[in-house]
């Protein structure tokens, strides 16, 4: 029952913020970057978060933030799942030395720090929405190729694709309907799961002023411009970043009731 | 975990051995090659606005830009094994003298983090585990997948919100120079280590709690039970040492982690150690020193990650000795 | 003055949150008598077994009745005191000895964990206590046997230092909890000669659980049948076994005693040929050089201890495992080594079942999908004809045609093996191969799948290679049964031969070894 009410909470919340992130230029007041009120306005008539220290509006700059964050997170995650299933399917069904080189690469790619890897990748290439998203979704493949790889691997694992292989199917069969279907939960779930990492990661980046590059900011990049207004007592750094929590708690809420739902198998 | 004879550890422990090193290698030449790729290069980066062709060529030559890629990648791992990264861009200063200062910073504030997370979250995933189900256990299980959720600049400044602004009982910033009194040092580290403490807890708990619900379940705590042994010795006598392994293991995972998770702290603290030191290089293009902090962060992180799976498998008796024994 | 039972439990009820484990049970147990508990998996013999030191599973409570144990209700009293009778009056012996050990610490240590507990012995006493047990219990070097961890010592071994912690405290009543189940036929013989031995030396009152009826004849005194957490029938074991009161019991017995072996009618051509084949994993030779044929009709029983190259062999047939050596011949024709290198109609003739239908049952189709799918595959089936196969493959595993569109997460063991006997059926083919198909299921079960492979060889001629563990079984419903050992085929032949007159040691000692009903036949067997 609890559970229950956490998951449609959720779902709720995420469906706003997606919608408020599609919808931010029609939803918000003024433009982003137009310096309207005066600096550090407080809330009120003029803008209901306030303005920031150039005097724009907040509630402004906090609804386009979040369409750069999701934009960014759902680009990268999806990029990232399709590199990694691909690949781990593509070793799997190859083996010999692809797998093997593959699979290295990627050994080595989980155990190095990703926040550090991708500052050295991002001074080097520099930053723009293309490379923040090429850089995370190969950061983030590997976890999506460490859940693929053992299953597609070993087409044989389970008994029942291996009474496919006796009766003689093809690769195809096999592929999407013994083998897919029983990892579309895990996946998804793996996918939630992305989806907050992602999030946090590019909100880091912004944060340490490597992301999305001003005037332009997303929610990381809007704590950073706001910090200051944050010793002056104003709490206007603590909206996007709230924003950014809210986001992976219901991703990760769902992502919970999905692996608890599909890993429990009634019996009769 | 499957068993393995006592050769087996060896080559195991060989291996692990041999990939930590692997990977350190890798992220090396990774970093130097990205430089070298860079389309202007370091010349061009340092001379900025007042690049002519003859100025960048004579640039060139002097850092050594126009030898073949591998040679100056060897001359340069063979420096950077000596402790030479090169000199700062930015004032001329040698990258690795920068940098340690800077990195002792760092490892006071981990390991202060790693000193108080430890024990904490592992008594409260063990007192979690031991009541199942039960308010504690959930109430717990709750508080610490919400900080999981949230940022950890966003733990920060919350925390700054609330001590330093509203009671102004600890600094906002927390700016610590060699001369800084023991006083002083815990003045200024009490918030950051406290953001990394709130920071590195849910995993710590997530896996002890794991780790020993999963020994509790096993057929030998029945057995003990029937034996009547106290409930207190079973936990402690029983479960526990079962458990080590798993513990072992997130202890050394997770101050890897607390090594990295430094460079957004320090940020918001603005606090003078490595991971500070490394943002603002990466802000301007100063090579050296992010080749420098690259590679120290990401060996430091390979390498307690390494001794985490090597301990891992040593605390097991199971892993350590024959199987049929003589 | 009547002493008092040792274990008296009267109406006890035991429930989870979900549903009642235990209803209305009541024993008593007097010094030195043994009581058996039979009854398959989820009867509550577990249960019921913990119950008389009143350890109850997380969830699991008491919701009425009452325990006595040693003249002492149990019922009530705090955890420390009945961890202090726990100490002292009872000992449990648990099925899986491997599991039941800790892994962290030597045998030792572990079996003497309670003397030390109570009165701070030296390690040289303590050393001295578990040596002279390990002697009692016949291990091997009883000196240095505990300085093993468990996971360096064989599980008949472990089993045996199981029971040597249990007598460590010389306690009233032992509890043995399937102690041999997980036993190879010949170990467990080994092994409950010596609980014999102790409970008569050691005088004291024990409760033997199990879910093989000849085992329990050999051991207890009276026997109680357990079903559903009920009692079913209880009294004196040869009474049991000889007249029994209950259908469910006279099942049981039926099921257990000899009943005379199948009638051979197979044809003379064989369908099947394996000769001189040889496998390996590697450096491990898992069979080596064997040869047997089968015709169809016929059920040729392959047996052997964990560990043989049975299920390595079946495999070679199947087309799983390449054969290093040897040829496998299918209607004369000879059989391409791996599945993928064999034509249609060799995919279509030989069909293999798992044995554990879990696994072998995709999860995410339905059972329509299931059987439809080879009916598609082999004999391009669709429509209405499909639907018409469907219901009559449907009737011949005796399952109603309205679970076609169930999940096989909606079935029970039984039944999904069932499924995966109508997949193979569905194939139409000549030789079936049985990989231990229901050493997962209770004994009735089993026998309720048996009965359907039966009729299945009468009706469509088939032949079938029977992997068990399970020599009743397959004294019962085999033709021919080969023997193996190591790898090697240790003997071959009509199945009443095998069994009345074995020629090799192994089978002799094999065949010996299986428990039987009849009175004395444990104390009538030689020593190991």
């Amino acid at each position: 029952m609890l559970s229950r009410i956490a998951v449609i909470g959720s779902l709720c919340l995420l469906s706003a913020m997606v919608l408020a992130a599609l919808l931010a230029p029609v939803l918000a007041p003024v433009p982003p970057n137009e310096m309207v009120y005066p600096a550090y306005a407080a809330p009120g008539p003029g803008g209901v978060l306030g303005a920031d220290g150039l005097g724009r509006d907040m509630l402004s700059r906090v609804l386009h933030g979040m369409r750069y964050t999701l934009i960014i997170t759902f680009a990268a995650t999806t990029l990232a799942g399709a590199i990694g299933v691909s690949l781990a399917i593509a070793s799997g069904l190859l083996k010999g030395w692809f797998d093997i080189l593959v699979g290295r690469a990627f050994d080595i790619l989980m155990s190095i720090p990703h926040i550090i890897l991708a500052l050295i990748v991002l001074a080097i290439l520099g930053v723009s929405m293309t490379t923040l998203v090429f850089t995370m979704a190969v950061l983030q493949s590997s976890t999506y190729y460490r859940v693929t790889r053992p299953i597609a691997g070993d087409l044989s694992a389970m008994d029942y694709v291996e009474v496919a292989r006796l009766r003689g199917e093809r690769l195809g069969w096999n592929l999407f309907r013994e083998i897919f279907p029983n990892m579309v939960p895990s996946l998804l779930a793996q996918y939630g799961l992305g989806l907050s990492s992602a999030t946090l990661f590019i909100s880091s980046l912004s944060f340490l002023g490597i992301g999305i590059q001003p005037p332009a900011a997303d929610l990381g990049g809007l704590v950073r411009e706001n910090a200051l207004a944050l010793s002056a007592g104003r709490f206007t750094p603590l909206v996007p970043a709230a924003c950014i929590a809210l986001f992976c708690l219901s991703v990760n809420g769902i992502a919970d009731w999905l692996v608890s739902h599909f890993s429990e198998r009634p019996e009769s | 975990m499957t068993l393995m004879q006592g050769s087996a550890v060896r080559s195991f422990v060989v291996a692990r051995i041999a990939s930590g090193l692997v990977s350190i290698l890798f992220i090396s030449f990774l970093v130097f090659l990205g430089t070298a790729l860079l389309p202007g290069d370091a010349a061009t980066a340092m001379l900025g606005q007042e690049a002519t062709p003859e100025l960048v060529e004579s640039l060139r030559q002097a850092l050594g830009l126009d030898q073949p890629l591998l040679i100056r990648y060897l001359d340069w791992l063979w420096d950077a094994l000596h402790g030479d990264f090169g000199v700062s861009l930015s004032n001329g200063q040698p990258a690795m003298a920068m940098l340690l200062p800077r990195l002792e910073n760092s490892l006071i504030l981990a390991f202060s983090a790693a000193v108080i997370v430890l024990p904490l979250a592992i008594s409260i995933g063990l007192f979690a585990a031991i009541k199942k189900g039960r308010p504690f256990d959930t109430m717990s299980g709750l508080v610490s997948a919400l900080f999981l959720s949230m940022p950890s600049f966003m733990i920060g400044y919350v925390l700054i919100y609330v001590f330093a602004v509203e009671f102004r009982l600890f600094p906002a910033v927390s700016s610590v120079r060699a001369s800084t009194s023991l006083t002083g040092w815990v003045w200024a580290l009490t918030l950051p280590v406290l953001t990394l403490v709130l920071v590195a807890q849910s995993h710590v708990l997530k896996v002890t709690r794991a780790a020993v619900l999963g020994v509790m379940g096993s057929d030998y705590i029945l057995m003990a039970e029937t034996k009547g042994i106290p409930r207190i010795r079973i936990i402690l006598l029983h479960a526990l040492p079962n458990a080590l392994s798993s513990i072992v293991s997130i202890c050394m995972i997770t101050m890897a982690h607390l090594i990295v998770d430094v460079v957004v702290i320090e940020a918001v603290f603005s606090y003078p150690g490595m991971g500070k030191l490394m943002v603002d290089a990466v802000a301007y293009r100063d090579i050296p020193v992010v080749q420098a902090c690259g590679v120290l962060f990401s060996a430091i992180f390979v390498v307690l990650n390494m001794l985490a799976d090597l301990l891992g498998v040593l605390v097991n008796p199971r892993q350590r000795l024959p199987r049929r024994g003589a | 003055m009547t002493t008092p039972p040792i274990l008296r439990i009267e109406n006890l009820r035991v429930e989870s949150r979900k549903s009642v484990l235990l209803d209305d049970v009541s024993i008593t147990l007097a010094k030195g008598e043994v009581l058996g508990i039979i009854g398959e998996s989820g009867a509550g013999k577990s249960t019921l077994a913990l119950s008389s030191m009143l350890l109850m599973r997380p969830g699991c409570r008491v919701t009425a009745g009452s325990v006595e144990l040693c003249g002492q209700p149990l019922i009530g009293l705090p955890q420390a005191a009945l961890e202090q009778i726990r100490r002292t009056r009872v000992a449990y012996v648990a099925q899986s000895a491997a599991a039941a050990f800790n892994p962290f610490y030597r045998l030792e240590t572990q079996i003497t964990e309670l003397p030390a507990l109570s009165s701070r012995l030296g390690r040289t006493e303590r050393h001295r206590m578990a040596a002279a047990l390990f002697e009692e219990l016949q291990l091997p070097d009883p000196e240095t046997f505990g300085k093993r961890y468990p996971h360096q010592v064989s599980g008949g071994q472990l089993q045996r230092a199981m029971i040597a912690m249990a007598l460590i405290n010389k306690p009233e009543l032992i509890i043995f909890d399937e102690p041999t189940t997980a036993l190879d036929v010949t170990t467990q013989i080994e092994v409950l000669q010596l609980i014999r031995k102790i409970v008569r030396e050691h005088d004291c009152a024990a409760l033997y659980v199990s879910h093989d009826l000849a085992v329990v004849a050999q051991m207890a005194d009276r026997v109680l049948v357990m079903r559903h957490g009920k009692m079913v029938e209880e009294g004196p074991t040869r009474q049991l076994v000889d007249s029994p009161q209950t259908e469910y019991a006279r099942q049981l017995v039926s099921n257990r005693g000899h009943h005379g072996y199948a009638e051979h009618r197979g044809e003379d051509t064989p369908i099947l040929d394996i000769r001189n084949v040889t496998a390996a994993y590697g450096a491990v030779t898992a069979v080596d050089n064997v040869s047997m044929a089968m015709a169809p009709g016929e059920v040729l029983a392959l047996v052997g201890e964990s560990g043989s190259g049975k299920t390595s062999l079946a495999r070679c047939v199947a087309g799983l495992q390449t054969v290093r050596s040897g040829t496998i011949t299918l209607q004369g024709a000879p059989l391409p080594p791996l599945v993928e290198q064999r034509s249609f109609e060799q995919r279509r003739l030989v069909q293999y079942i798992h044995q554990l239908p879990d696994l072998a049952l995709n999860p995410r189709q339905t059972l329509r999908e299931i059987i439809g799918r080879p009916l598609s595959f082999f004999h391009k089936l669709s429509g209405a004809r499909r639907e018409q196969r469907l219901a009559e493959l449907m009737e011949a595993i005796e399952l109603p045609v309205s679970y076609l569109d169930r999940y096989p997460s909606a079935l029970s063991g039984g039944q999904k093996q069932r499924i995966c006997i109508a997949r193979s059926l569905a194939a139409e083919p000549k030789v079936l191969i049985c990989d231990e198909i229901t050493s997962a299921l209770d004994p009735l079960v089993e026998e309720s799948i048996v009965l359907l492979l039966s009729r299945l060889i009468r009706d469509e001629n088939l032949a079938i290679l029977f992997i068990t563990h399970n020599l009743g079984l397959a004294a019962r419903f085999s033709h021919n049964v080969a023997v193996m050992q190591h790898g090697k085929l240790a003997e071959f032949g009509p199945t009443a031969e095998v069994f009345e007159t074995p020629q090799s040691a192994y089978a002799r000692t094999l065949m010996e070894a299986v428990p039987q009903l009849d009175e004395g036949w444990l104390d009538s067997r030689r020593r190991a």
